[in-house]
């Protein structure tokens, strides 16, 4: 074994390089799926290869990187990830959505305002979101080639129609500058603002699908939706009860079998960073156990 | 052989179809040879013929399905005459969900099995870019309407519906943008007398309160007898003879269609 076991970031650098070249595609034609030749990573698929691809493709060593899952900096998924890159390129890593220069994340974007400079990475596990309209994958290229996205339509209708509302919730389709109609990963629609206008690069990664797909920097993102059922974004109608903020976007924490519950951030960096500035919940004074013994 | 196209053509002024030498071959073997006919604005077109006769081919590339190895397919459109088989995929694809509709010989074909029958029928008008649910929903029932569907069957999916039903729902869902063309592969193929009974009677109302041409491909010669104005019999990939319906049917003059004639059941 040579002192190295790996090359920095895990691939080689052949194959960072293909990465590179589909992102670029990704960004010359925001919105469009690039097929790339995904590789094996030592996880398995639905926890983040394709994303994972991507990162490592574009961290360089003074790269910050910071790792979410559902919000979370702690949860499993971003720990593991975090860890990996430790290892294997050796890199600075933050909690922090301001320190970061790459964020790679799952089902989020960070509450903080994303800077220019910074790249957000995404993990996609379902990357054409015709795909459960139209199983064939020729026709769903066909489709986008010629731009014929009724059938999109077609599931916002099926929604209403069953719901009463746009009942999809999150992995809500958007049509990236007037063109490619593209599935945002599966963020919740309360971050689907987010995605248009961003300052930083938005790239997005599917490993088992094997597609590269971006939204470069103050690209026109628009949510998809009716005449007579615009577009929310939703949320708990809540306050965060750790750090009370109204904005952001909340979890629903059980606390015990008796119905007990709280709303809290899923944004954790976002939360205590508030915290952390004397902003305090309804029940950010006392921890949950405290709230037990009560 | 007579050709009454020409009789026609004094008639209305241009065809809305109008098909030249249209040929296509399965490698050595013939799928249709040099076929060449005119459909006018409200007019039915049947072609019948038996199985592997090329009858399918021929509707398959004037849909644009697949392509002729020769000939020329003119549609009327806004601007004028187009040859449909050069033209470009985008605007044949454009024809093919506003002026054109396809009904399937099975309906699961032709309809989104796991979107509700309201989705199914607005899935054309989405297309063209309707974006008011309010209105597609409305235009939705007023065709489940005008096919026999009870409107409170809107939300449920095809696969809940009898084999006569889902037909009828294919034919709402092609028919809403109001298409100047249908072509028609054996719509009442697989359906139980009555049932086709039904459908036809449905199709005939529908064909002339819209005034819609259309192409019937059938082997089934009740279905032409009833729906079309003018007949083609086709054998081995050749029209073998053709003419109004009814002088076809009752006065046939090759000797397949003679056959053919005689070859129904009389009960």
């Amino acid at each position: 074994m040579t002192d190295q076991a790996y090359n920095f970031a895990y691939l080689d650098e052949d194959t960072k390089r293909m990465i590179r070249r589909a992102i670029l595609k990704g960004v010359a034609i925001p919105g469009y799926q690039v097929p790339f030749a995904s590789r094996e990573m030592p996880m398995p698929y639905g926890w983040g290869t394709g994303g994972v691809q991507v990162t490592a493709a574009c961290l360089t060593p003074d790269d910050v990187l910071k790792v979410i899952d559902q919000g979370a900096d702690d949860t499993t998924n971003a720990v593991s990830i975090r860890k990996f890159f430790v290892a294997t390129a050796g890199i600075a890593v933050t909690e922090a959505t301001d320190k970061a220069t790459i964020i790679q994340t799952r089902h989020r974007i960070p509450e903080a305002a994303l800077t220019a400079g910074q790249i957000m990475v995404y993990q996609v596990p379902i990357p054409e979101p015709l795909r459960f309209l139209e199983p064939r994958e020729v026709e769903t290229r066909k489709m986008h080639e010629l731009e014929e996205y009724g059938l999109m339509h077609v599931k916002l209708y099926e929604d209403i129609a069953k719901h009463g509302q746009i009942a999809t919730s999150y992995a809500y389709p958007v049509r990236v500058e007037g063109r490619y109609v593209m599935d945002p990963s599966p963020i919740p629609k309360f971050d689907n603002p987010k995605l248009s206008g961003n300052a930083a690069l938005q790239l997005f990664g599917a490993g088992r699908e094997q597609r590269i797909y971006a939204i470069p920097p103050f690209t026109h993102v628009v949510s998809l939706d009716f005449d007579d059922h615009p577009f929310s974004p939703s949320k708990a109608n809540h306050s965060c009860d750790l750090c009370a903020s109204d904005t952001s976007y909340l979890d629903e924490v059980i606390t015990d079998d008796q119905g007990g519950r709280m709303f809290v951030c899923s944004d954790t960096d976002y939360c205590a960073t508030r915290r952390a500035a004397g902003h305090i919940g309804a029940l950010g004074g006392q921890t949950i156990t405290e709230k037990a013994a009560e | 052989m007579t050709d009454l196209s020409h009789a026609f053509a004094a008639a209305a002024d241009t065809p809305l179809l109008q098909v030249k030498n249209l040929t296509k071959r399965y490698g050595a073997r013939m799928g249709c040879a040099d076929i060449s006919f005119d459909v006018y604005q409200g007019e039915v077109l049947g072609i019948v013929g038996e199985s592997g006769s090329g009858k399918s081919t021929l509707l398959s590339c004037l849909a644009g399905h697949m392509r002729p190895d020769q000939g020329e397919v003119f549609f009327q459109t806004a601007q004028g005459a187009r040859d449909t088989v050069q033209m470009g995929e985008a605007e044949r694809r454009r024809l093919a969900r506003t002026d054109w509709a396809y009904v399937h010989q099975n309906p699961r074909d032709g309809l989104r099995m796991g979107v509700s029958a309201g989705g199914n029928v607005g899935e054309r008008l989405m297309a063209i870019g309707a974006r008011h649910y309010g209105d597609i929903r409305a235009s939705a029932i007023d065709w489940l309407g005008r096919v026999e569907i009870d409107a409170g069957r809107i939300d449920e999916r095809p696969s809940a519906f009898s084999g006569g039903m889902q037909q009828r729902l294919q034919i709402a869902r092609n028919l809403v943008t109001a298409p100047r063309l249908v072509f028609m592969d054996e719509p009442t193929g697989g359906l139980d007398v009555s049932v086709q009974a039904r459908l036809l009677d449905l199709l005939r109302g529908l064909v002339r309160e819209m005034g819609l041409s259309a192409i019937i491909v059938t082997h089934d010669l009740a279905v032409v007898r009833l729906l079309a104005d003018r007949l083609m019999v086709m054998k081995d990939g050749h029209v073998v003879e053709r003419g109004l319906t009814d002088q076809v049917l009752d006065d046939p003059q090759h000797e397949y269609t003679q056959l053919l004639v005689s070859s129904v059941l009389q009960v």
